[in-house]
């Protein structure tokens, strides 16, 4: 069974290795601020004991008053997984930072998020619309789109 | 800790291409809100009845309905039927349509499969504009027909008849195989009709 | 004298006879080495994430059908298994070897397509894809006896499945177990050792266990790679722990390692329909679940391994009858993020076969 890392004790190290990053946390998620994003998944990657290398996927929900990214990453050797959330309150111009440079596989999905949400990712090498043309407007998966 | 070369660096990413294909999209969208009507005038009796057939229509029209070659046009889940009734079980073959041509200048049939979507449908407007005359068009599936289970997503044509007009219909979700061949067979049908030489 | 030159872009797409599906590639040619490819999709995005968010929790289930449509029993499975997570719903043991058995068909139907389109574009135009229609057939005639349906099922039922099977499937689907391994046989001793598809496939479009890894990579093209992951094994959903199987990995990463734990994977599949045969019990097949699921506000993820990959499903409930957030993981979306690495440096031909070889369906990158 891949075990569900607890978000409490992986808070607590991260804690200490990156003071006031982590808004809260419990039994199944984390929840962490949007600008220390890229340093807690770099942490994570490469932390010998969590060694979380694989992303599962990223996702993000339209909450009214904000939106909310989901990350899940799996370590394939010692087979355990962990649940990071961010939020980002901005409805005009949503900025949360890429981790393509860590994660290939966040290439695409990233992208989506971006066409369909409209939440763009700081430092991703090509953010453009993946699966609606140039010049489509608005952001189809906002809870207002008409 | 990075991967050993910057993920994702294009050498060649054109957003000027982008930006033409989505203006394109966007003038096909406004201009196709309303159904083309089919082209249906030999269902009618007045024009049955006044119809002679000579005998060089009889063998132009019996050459024409034996080997329609459908063209390759297959975005979603109705090309799997498609392809089953090209297989051994359901076979196509014996209409003489077992090739299916992939440049559309050698097609005379477009059996679209799948849902499509304004995205795509500047594409099928041109491969349907690229067949030479004369040619047919059977829209296949619900997709096909009215948009079907996805009529209300923002991104879905609600049926082929906005872009191309449309012979035979033929319904389900997908059509079983035999359903396409009943639909092709009445095709024949019309083209039996048809004058093949005007004036 | 220098002959000066300069790259050239080529559009490959999206009407292509060699493509699964409308996908479309501009790659930059250096001659007829690829430098650069870009991949472009979106001509299928019919918005199914926004639709669920408008349909019951019951109505989801024939709109999952049509994602990766020629392995519809496997989405319906991740599906319901999300809902059931959400709301706590037991599941009937009959119900359960059920969907062992449903899934593990449509694994070998789904990789009969997958084997047969490949070899149709390294050449072998129709000819091994028409012997494995034939196998799918039958497999189809199956699901019709179970389903009604050919192609797109809407089989399997928050609670359990829709509908008990028909006396005379068990002795078909005993028929077809004994018949089935002969087939694969034929197919091995035909294609294992031919020249062509060793030259055309051995070698080719190479992708390294780090870079699958990044990539989030999952399905045969992972375990081509040489890492054991299956999620049968690593985190089992519904009763595969009860099953013994193996999981073949390749060691090299080309395609021809690909094409091979395909093969494997379809006689495992059929060791696990035999065990799941013996072990069948009797009883319901659905349990009691109203009509509109009310599940309490919550979100769960579930994954399972499709014949295509790593299949999630995400679902956000605020405790009403519609999803308020329905996100699916496509495997074949995340198999993609390793193309354009696996095909620089080849030619065209050889991105086709690449391309082929990782097998996507449209269907489920574009949602």
């Amino acid at each position: 069974m891949i075990l569900a890392l607890s978000g409490k004790e992986v808070a607590a190290q991260l804690e200490q290795q990156f003071p006031g990053s982590i808004i809260e946390s419990s039994e199944n998620n984390l929840l962490a601020k949007s600008e220390s994003l890229l340093d807690i998944a770099e942490y994570l990657k490469s932390s010998p004991e969590l060694d979380l290398d694989y992303l599962n996927y990223i996702t993000a929900v339209d909450y009214y008053d904000y939106f909310e990214l989901i990350y899940q990453l799996t370590s394939l050797k010692h087979n355990h997984s962990l649940v990071l959330k961010t939020r980002c309150y901005d409805r005009e111009n949503p900025m949360v930072p890429s981790i393509v440079r860590l994660y290939q596989g966040a290439d695409f999905q990233e992208r989506e998020i971006y066409d369909l949400m409209g939440i763009s990712f700081d430092g991703h090498p090509n953010l453009k619309r993946i699966f609606l043309w140039e010049g489509f407007h608005g952001h189809p998966l906002r809870k207002d789109y008409l | 800790m990075e991967v050993a070369e910057p993920a994702g660096i294009y050498v060649y990413s054109d957003t000027e291409l982008d930006r033409a294909e989505g203006e394109a999209i966007e003038s096909l969208k406004a201009h196709c809100q309303q159904p083309i009507p089919d082209p249906d005038e030999w269902l009618e009796e007045e024009v049955r009845r006044n119809i002679l057939l000579t005998s060089i229509d009889f063998m132009l029209n019996w050459a024409r309905r034996s080997s329609l070659w459908p063209a390759i046009c297959f975005p979603a889940c109705c090309a799997f039927e498609l392809i089953a009734a090209n297989a051994s079980r359901f076979d196509l073959s014996r209409f003489g349509m077992e090739i299916l041509r992939a440049s559309p200048r050698q097609a005379d049939l477009m059996i679209t499969a799948g849902t499509l979507t304004w995205k795509m449908a500047p594409q099928v407007k041109r491969i349907y504009d690229q067949m030479a005359e004369p040619k047919w068009v059977i829209a296949m599936g619900a997709c096909g027909i009215s948009g079907g289970i996805f009529r209300s997503s923002y991104n879905v044509v609600p049926g082929y008849n906005r872009i191309v007009p449309v012979d035979v219909y033929v319904p389900g979700c997908p059509p079983r195989p035999e359903a396409l061949i009943y639909g092709i067979r009445m095709l024949h049908h019309k083209i039996s009709k048809g004058r093949a030489i005007e004036g | 004298m220098a002959i000066k030159t300069e790259p050239f872009v080529l559009n490959i797409g999206p009407v292509h006879p060699s493509t699964h599906g409308v996908f479309r590639m501009r790659a930059t040619l250096d001659g007829e080495v690829i430098i650069d490819m870009e991949p472009i999709f979106g001509y299928l995005h019919r918005g199914i994430e926004k639709l669920a968010e408008e349909r019951t929790y019951t109505g989801v289930i024939p709109l999952t059908d049509r994602l990766d449509y020629i392995a519809s029993m496997s989405n319906n499975l991740t599906y319901v298994l999300a809902v059931e997570k959400l709301v706590g719903i037991p599941v009937p043991e009959r119900a359960e070897y059920l969907r062992v058995i449903m899934a593990e068909l449509q694994r070998i139907a789904a990789y009969l397509i997958a084997v047969g389109a490949f070899l149709n574009e390294c050449g072998a135009f129709f000819t091994p894809f028409l012997y494995m229609f034939r196998e799918r057939e039958k497999i189809i005639d199956l699901f019709e006896m179970v389903s009604g349906q050919r192609l797109l099922y809407n089989y399997m039922r928050v609670g359990g499945v829709s509908q008990d099977i028909p006396e005379e499937f068990l002795p078909a689907l005993d028929k077809f177990v004994r018949e089935m391994p002969g087939f694969i046989d034929e197919y091995d001793r035909l294609l294992a050792e031919n020249e062509i598809l060793l030259a055309r496939a051995k070698g080719v479009g190479i992708l390294t266990k780090e870079m699958a890894v990044n990539c989030s990579v999952s399905g045969p093209v992972l375990r081509a790679s040489g890492v054991k992951w299956d999620i049968r094994k690593a985190d089992p959903y519904s009763i595969y722990d009860r099953f013994e199987f193996e999981i073949p990995t390749g060691e090299v990463g080309d395609c021809y390692d690909r094409y091979r734990v395909r093969i494997e994977e379809m006689r495992q599949s059929l060791h696990i329909i035999e065990q799941a045969m013996e072990q069948i019990p009797s009883g319901a097949v659905k349990s009691e679940v109203p009509h509109l699921i009310r599940p309490p506000a919550g979100e769960a993820y579930t994954h399972i391994e499709t014949p295509k990959g790593e299949l999630g499903f995400y679902l956000v409930s605020d405790n009403s009858i519609a999803p308020y957030r329905c996100h699916i993981r496509a495997p074949s979306l995340m198999n993609l993020t390793a193309l354009r690495e696996m095909v620089i440096g080849w030619k065209i031909q050889d991105a086709i076969i690449i391309f082929g070889s990782i097998d996507i369906t449209v269907g489920e990158v574009d949602r």
